[in-house]
């Protein structure tokens, strides 16, 4: 057997499952990519970690209540997300990102004991599972991908430019507060996508990584997004690949490539920086 | 009342949790006053999740949990510490690090549930119950938290000023870097400790809601320090009594988790200390968050 065919097995890419995933998991890099491209500008990466953590106690929720996980993962979001911006002042946000992360950790303690035994679907949940994700989650996926890319295209130039020059936007009218709930709401979309596939403890791992590594990359902001893009998706593809061949959580993947990309970009600018000198030497 | 207290302390299990929890409230307190003025959260809740990691590879390796606790979180410090040098690069490198190690976490935590059949193990690690604690570790745990506690105690004078005046204090020739890195260090063992016995969930929120009141609530960190620890053991002491009580509260005989009635009750503390008048510790001079 050839090392292709160790690589990409019969099944790959025709089980019907597999096809789920290659399409959810490609939806949720790219989308990742784009939210994740705002949270390396804003140096928000504990909200990344935080929101999509905290849905997690959407699904209990929604598990013990008897309904559909993804609606839960939703509504936890989308409060996390407004939590944090209702209580957080410009100094302190890491404080109140902290404790309303410890507060929907509180209560999905608490449904997680009301419901009894852990159920294996909201432990699913904590690390991804690429099998079990079905048609309907993909097609909300694909709705939700639509969202983020609207949501990004508007947002684009008024998040650019409080995310990096604060003072002038403000000065020219962008409402620094509004566009604070807006980026948060478009990090909810995007954990809401990504905890199905990915796993609520590492969905942060495909908007931090792809773009932090792009951001030392990239010479412009959009060349840093389209980047960011690029390596979300290869980290996907490579990760659903490797997943499949030898059954390891998919979540493990995506950490260890992302890693491995934003090593890559240290590496560059590190060269970058001694080139300069020596150029400076000369 | 008191009748209550008796039988809550007659419990052998909530005398240790008792004790256990004010060991790590007191030492969570004291070095989350720091945590907030510093502006390092995120760093303080990472190192919580990162302990899992260590405590899978231990459990795999056949070691005792503490030492994977301390001796990853000990690592992930200094990564985070190494990798987040400039201000700029702080956030995204403790991201990164969180990523990776949460990744290599949840890599031995699947080895995990592959050898044994039940999913006790991973679910314990990673939700943790200060009920469950095995009393041998009470003594370990009070040695690392006076470890802690005595590095602060060093580091006092030159951590208070690099905190609060990073600027002059650098001016002024204070080896910024080399407190930076010792305070990580006792960062990581009290945040080690605390997730070890109460679970990387409660391990945060006894670090920072504590702190983050006190801050508000006084003049000088010395003072906060103070004021964190004893909210800090008001909050665990309460929260156990409420969990013990919470058994009775239906019919199913089934307590109600102990980490959420402390969450809860360092969230109140939290919303108390902001809607009331502010004097702030820090004053108006203290690092920015970075997240």
């Amino acid at each position: 057997m050839g090392i292709l065919e160790t690589l990409f097995p019969p099944g790959l890419f025709s089980a019907s499952f597999m096809q789920n995933a290659w399409i959810a998991g490609t939806a949720v890099a790219v989308l990742s990519a784009c939210v994740g491209f705002f949270v390396v500008l804003r140096g928000a990466s504990f909200a990344a970690h935080a929101v999509p953590r905290a849905s997690f106690a959407g699904a209990a929720g929604a598990v013990l209540a008897g309904g559909d996980t993804l609606v839960g993962l939703a509504i936890f979001s989308v409060l996390s997300s407004l939590g944090i911006a209702a209580l957080s002042s410009r100094r302190d946000q890491g404080q109140t990102t902290a404790l309303v992360l410890m507060a929907a950790l509180g209560l999905g303690s608490l449904f997680l004991t009301l419901g009894g035994a852990y159920a294996p679907e909201v432990y699913a949940l904590l690390f991804g599972q690429i099998v079990g994700i079905s048609q309907g989650d993909v097609l909300g996926i694909l709705a939700l991908l639509l969202l983020t890319l609207l949501g990004t295209a508007l947002l684009y130039r008024p998040l650019l430019w409080t995310s990096v020059a604060p003072d002038v936007a403000e000065a020219r009218g962008v409402p620094r507060r509004r566009m604070e709930i807006l980026f948060l709401l478009l990090l909810a979309l995007a954990a809401t996508a990504a905890v199905p596939v990915v796993g609520a403890l590492l969905s942060f791992s495909l908007m931090v990584g792809p773009a932090a590594a792009a951001a030392y990359f990239g010479r412009s902001p959009g060349r840093s997004l389209a980047i960011a893009v690029l390596i979300g998706v290869f980290s996907i593809w490579f990760s659903l690949i490797f997943a499949y061949d030898t059954g390891l959580p998919v979540g493990f993947f995506v950490a260890a490539v992302t890693a491995v990309f934003y090593g890559l970009g240290r590496l560059w600018a590190w060269l970058w920086e001694i080139e300069r000198g020596l150029q400076r030497a000369a | 009342m008191l009748a209550f207290i008796t039988e809550l302390l007659a419990a052998p299990a909530v005398g240790t949790a008792l004790l256990i929890g004010s060991l790590v409230a007191v030492t969570s307190g004291v070095v989350g006053v720091f945590v907030v003025v510093r502006g390092q959260s995120f760093a303080g809740h990472a190192l919580g999740d990162i302990g899992t990691t260590g405590a899978a590879a231990a459990y795999l390796g056949g070691v005792p949990a503490l030492y994977g606790f301390i001796g990853v979180g000990v690592l992930g410090g200094l990564a985070i510490e190494r990798l987040g040098e400039r201000a700029r690069e702080r956030d995204i490198a403790t991201g990164i690090v969180l990523s990776f190690l949460l990744g290599v976490g949840s890599l031995l935590l699947y080895f995990m549930t592959q050898r044994i059949s039940a999913t006790g193990g991973p679910v314990a690690i990673l939700f943790g119950s200060i009920f469950t604690v095995d009393p041998a570790v009470t003594l370990p745990v009070a040695l690392f938290s006076l470890l802690a506690l005595l590095l602060l105690g060093f580091l006092y004078r030159p951590l208070v000023f690099a905190s609060v005046h990073p600027q002059a204090a650098r001016a002024r020739g204070v080896p910024l870097q080399g407190v930076g890195i010792l305070f990580m260090l006792a960062l990581a063992i009290a945040v080690e400790e605390s997730a070890l016995v109460a679970g990387a969930l409660l391990s945060t929120a006894l670090l920072i809601g504590p702190a983050a009141a006190a801050v508000r609530w006084t003049r000088h960190i010395g003072q906060a320090a103070a004021v964190a620890a004893l909210l800090g053991l008001v909050t665990v002491w309460l929260g156990i009594a409420l969990a013990y009580q919470s058994y009775f509260w239906s019919g199913a005989h089934r307590g109600w988790p102990v980490s959420f009635f402390i969450v809860m009750l360092v969230l109140l503390e939290y919303l108390l200390a902001r809607i009331g008048p502010a004097k702030r510790a820090s004053r108006s001079d203290a690092p920015r968050e970075a997240a």
